[in-house]
């Protein structure tokens, strides 16, 4: 974790539309900004006119581009690269793409990417993406001049007419991503057409679909939100989101303990991008398995581990649903399994593309019997490496399913992520059953640390049978038996209470502050930042954010019980104050709860902070 | 000749009700292991919950006794990433197409190299005799005390409706059909589905009587086999004819109909039309076809799936973690 952070919000993004001179670009680019500066925002513009006005339509030097820059107090200067890039055609892109950063989302009109454009745009191939090494993933390709043909089919506007439009949907589909009311552009093209009401109409039509459009495919810009570190240690970097994150963590862990990985997994906003960043890497041996639900997901990852596998499953809150008697079948049959939940807003469907917290207690607790399962919560997209490394490390050690939580802001943010080493990483020892109990053995025999042994099929000796149904500790068949029941339940807990987790960090003044504020998971870049607001005005707080919420680190109890004023500050009604006022006696902490979908706002928590201490 | 025997395979002792036809099955199992002889270290039996699901127990292989209606999930990933596994999945009519019906045809639709035993015996019989998805329509049970109103599935007609390359039919007190059958799934490579005509004593007793005894099956089933004209009978008297789309049954020597005239089973047909005719044969007007039904060959999909990691690991310039950072734009903080 590091220990200056600073987020980066909508409120600091750069979109470059561009296109033909005669696409409008200027128009589209100026109804953001003046969306944009309605709702606040402090906004420049850089227009970037074509070479040539008259240059032929699809050529390289007829591309004109126009760049938003919407940011708080931020000065930017033309230099700055965009994160978002609208290329209408396939000039624009070739043209443009050097003002995008690295991860910029990308936003084309396939339509428009046809071998004519591909060839006036001096493309070598058939594949632009490839030929300008843009990864696939980056890309929202869109049938945009189709799709605005067929939402003005009826409007009695001539084609002419019709694809002038083509901008507006660029436009809706933006608002989309940068969650614009689009109330703001409706009113601006109503004056701006008030003569010719049917044009502004078809405008507002198309902004509309374009709109739609990204929230049918639960569209979504990486860069809309970053978590940076401010100072930078000394290192190569790239930029990674958390779900990308995610699965370079568990291919790391494969590699390291020596295993295949396995992924079970059944698409769902905004987990998806888990399953396609894993599918791409078969050249690691990773095997995904896109299933026909989310129960086989789980149930096909506990299969493969049962086959000696790293197995993981990825969702989202509904998922988890589905998954749960899976998952709790791996907590009675003592395998390794990672659950990998980015959570979203529930419940039901809810708001899937908006971010939540709201998951904590239904994967601590949301299933039947005594079912104690480890839950690691990742803090920015970053962090969701380290974190993905460790559920495996300790599925695998442990020889129990592990939740990994991130959530939607963290899975689809972004952040520059030191290359890591995988030698600077702890080894992964599953504990295999050693060849000298064959004859012996058998399959709830634990060790120290009351974790069974792992007898992968295929080994000789070691034939043996889990389920479902309660076993008997000593001979592993099926039991009744009311003190062994009573046991196995102790067991399977005490060794989720006996695996190591590292102590939470206070961070700030963490001798005398007279606020504790304690967090858990993708909160932290917020939280940091409002106790870093708070400390620069004099005032005294400290930060105790939470990666390992179960088993809870030891010096828990000390650090909440240390401070005489604590808040718990969560994206839900108050699940991870409930589960600490669970685990720590007497500990009566003050709450902020927000369940709106969106991330913390930093000067909302400092204000609600403030009037906590004055209190 | 294989150096195991069925003891190899056998272990415990199974707690079903006596005379329940799951211990008839577990015998032909253990004997069918034995003929195959694949290790038993190197066999995964797979089950869910049910009267039958408890077959794993009895088995001295690997293998997992999970929850209701997901046999069918875990063992796909279990041979996904273990394809040297043999992998065998044992549901009951409710696992097996109540509750998992979804895996049930998705199984078969990715033919994924599972041996999948469906022991039938229409009728919940772990939690006391409910109607099950194979109850025929009026069939009265504790929780239809009037008579279903729904109709059953045939286990064919959704084998093949997902695009099933395998389907056999035995009674499970025939042994020798029974082994015959489990043998011929174990050579087939894919889902392969063997539904078992299992009786249930306690509470659906009778409900395969027609074929449940030798005598019975004489009179009323067809043994089909691959290559040979479709006779049946006591005496071998009848055959099956094809007749315009149906198939009818004929005597022979009557009308002047010979062997020569009869259908000749084609279980590796790659069009399913006549084998799911021949699947969907009822009495009393027809006999019920036991044996290998369908068997086509078509590529699995854990093949498919390690074929596919090999041609990209040729493919690509990455094989670990540290190669596969190198792929990103990546800069350098001083
Ligand atoms: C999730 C879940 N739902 C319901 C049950 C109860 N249950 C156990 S077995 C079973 C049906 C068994 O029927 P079948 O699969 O045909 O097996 P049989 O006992 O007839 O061999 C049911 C409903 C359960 N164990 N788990
Ligand atoms: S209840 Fe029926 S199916 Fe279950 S063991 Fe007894 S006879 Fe067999
Ligand atoms: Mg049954």
């Amino acid at each position: 974790m590091a220990n200056d952070v600073k987020i980066e919000n909508l409120d600091q993004v750069a979109v470059r539309f561009s296109g033909d001179s005669g696409d409008g670009m200027q128009l589209a680019g100026n109804i953001f900004s003046t969306i944009s500066a309605t709702v606040g925002n402090s906004i420049s513009t850089f227009p970037d006119y074509p070479a040539d006005i008259r240059a032929p339509q699809g050529s390289l030097t007829g591309v004109s581009g126009f760049q938003v820059h919407i940011g708080a107090e931020k000065v930017y200067t033309p230099g700055d690269l965009c994160d978002v890039l609208v290329a209408m055609n396939a000039a624009a892109l070739k043209t443009q793409y050097k003002y995008a950063k690295p991860n910029a989302t990308i936003i084309i009109d396939t339509d428009s990417f046809q071998k004519g454009d591909l060839e006036k745009a001096q493309f070598a191939t058939e594949d632009p993406l490839a030929e300008m090494g843009i990864d696939k993933d980056r890309v929202i390709a869109c049938s945009i001049t189709q799709m605005v043909k067929d939402c003005l089919a009826d409007s009695g506007m001539d084609v002419k007419s019709i694809l002038k439009c083509r901008n507006m949907f660029a436009l809706g589909l933006v608002c989309y991503l940068f969650d614009r009311d689009l109330n703001i552009a409706f009113n601006f093209l109503k004056e701006k057409f008030a003569k010719k009401p049917g044009v502004a109409e078809a405008n507002i039509k198309v902004i509309q679909a374009g709109y739609d459009f990204g929230a049918n495919t639960h569209s979504s810009a990486a860069n809309v939100y970053r978590i940076e570190t401010k100072s930078k240690e000394p290192g190569r970097y790239m930029d990674i989101t958390g779900n990308k994150a995610t699965a370079y963590g568990l291919i790391a862990a494969a590699e390291k303990a020596g295993l295949r990985l396995y992924l079970g997994s059944y698409p769902i906003t905004p987990a998806t991008d888990v399953l396609h960043e894993l599918s791409k890497h078969k050249s690691l041996g990773v095997t995904t398995v896109q299933c026909e639900d989310e129960i086989a997901g789980c149930a096909s990852a506990l299969g493969a581990s049962f086959a000696g596998a790293l197995a993981a499953t990825s969702t989202s809150g509904p998922g988890i649903c589905l998954k749960s008697e899976a998952m709790n079948l791996a907590v009675i049959m003592e395998l390794p399994l990672v659950v990998i939940d980015v959570q979203r807003g529930g419940p039901a469907t809810g708001l899937p593309t908006k971010s939540e917290q709201t998951d904590l207690l239904q994967v601590l607790f949301g299933r039947n019997g005594e079912t104690p399962m480890p839950v690691i919560a990742a803090t920015s997209p970053t962090d969701c490496f380290d974190s993905a490394y460790a559920a495996c490390k300790m599925a695998l050690e442990h020889m129990t399913p592990v939740v990994f939580m991130s959530d939607a802001y963290i899975a689809n943010g972004s952040g520059a992520f030191k290359l890591p080493n995988l030698a600077d990483y702890p080894a992964i020892n599953p504990p295999y059953v050693p060849e000298e109990m064959k004859g012996t053995w058998t399959p709830y025999m634990r060790n120290s640390e009351d974790v069974r042994y792992w007898a992968v099929p295929g080994r000789e000796g070691f034939t043996h049978i889990l389920g479902g149904l309660e076993k008997d500790s000593k001979t592993g068949a099926i039991s009744t038996n009311p003190e062994n029941h009573d046991l196995m339940c102790r067991l399977r807990q005490s060794k989720i209470d006996k695996i190591p987790v590292p102590d939470v960090k206070v961070e700030g003044d963490a001798d005398d502050a007279d606020l504790l504020i304690v967090g858990f998971g993708g909160t932290y870049g917020h939280l940091h930042a409002a106790m870093d607001e708070m400390r620069a005005a004099g005032k005294k707080v400290a930060l105790a954010h939470f990666t390992y919420i179960n088993p809870l680190p030891k010096n828990t109890a000390a650090v909440l019980k240390k401070y005489k004023k604590v808040v718990v500050a969560e994206q839900n009604l108050g699940q991870f104050a409930a589960f600490l006022r669970m685990k720590v006696d007497g500990f009566v902490p003050a709450q902020y709860n927000e369940v709106k979908g969106q991330p913390f706002v930093v000067s909302e928590l400092v204000e609600a902070f403030n009037k906590l201490i004055s209190k | 000749m294989s150096e195991y025997t069925a003891k190899d395979y056998k272990k415990g002792q199974p707690r079903w009700c006596p005379g329940c036809g799951d211990h008839f099955f577990l015998a032909s199992l253990h004997k069918a292991m034995a003929e195959i002889g694949v290790a038993p270290h190197d066999i995964a039996v797979i089950s869910g919950i049910g009267c039958s699901s408890r077959l794993p127990h009895y088995m001295a292989t690997y293998g997992m006794n999970t929850i209701h209606g997901r046999a069918a999930a875990i063992a796909t990933g279990c041979k996904v990433s273990n394809p040297k596994l043999s992998v065998w999945q044992i549901s009951g009519d409710g696992d097996g197409l109540a509750i998992g019906g979804n895996h049930f045809i998705h199984a078969n639709r990715r033919n994924i190299d599972l041996k999948m035993i469906l022991l039938n015996n229409r009728i919940y019989g772990l939690t006391k005799g409910q109607y099950s998805p194979t109850s025929p329509r009026g069939f009265v049970s504790k929780s239809s005390p009037y008579g279903t109103v729904e109709d059953p599935f045939r286990p064919a007609e959704l084998c093949f409706g997902a695009r099933g390359h395998f389907f056999a039919r035995a009674v499970a007190t025939d042994a020798p059909g029974t082994i015959e059958v489990l043998k011929a799934a174990h050579a087939h490579k894919g889902a392969a589905v063997c539904e078992i005509l299992q009786n249930c004593v306690i509470f659906n007793n009778g409900t395969h009587e027609s074929v449940y005894t030798s005598e019975g099956r004489k009179k009323n089933a067809i043994y089909l086999e691959h290559g040979k004209p479709m006779i049946f009978g006591e005496n071998n008297e009848f055959g099956l004819m094809q007749d315009g789309f149906n198939i009818k049954v004929v005597k022979l020597g009557e009308n002047g109909v010979t062997e020569k005239d009869l259908l000749v089973h084609d279980a590796h047909c790659q069009d399913n039309t006549l084998q799911l005719k021949l699947a969907m044969m009822e009495g009393p007007d027809f006999p019920i076809a036991l044996g290998v039904i369908r068997d086509v060959e078509a590529p699995t999909y854990d093949e498919a799936v390690n074929a596919q990691i090999e041609e990209v690991k040729a493919a690509k310039k990455y094989h670990n973690f540290a190669e596969l950072l190198e792929t990103n734009d990546i800069w350098e903080v001083k």
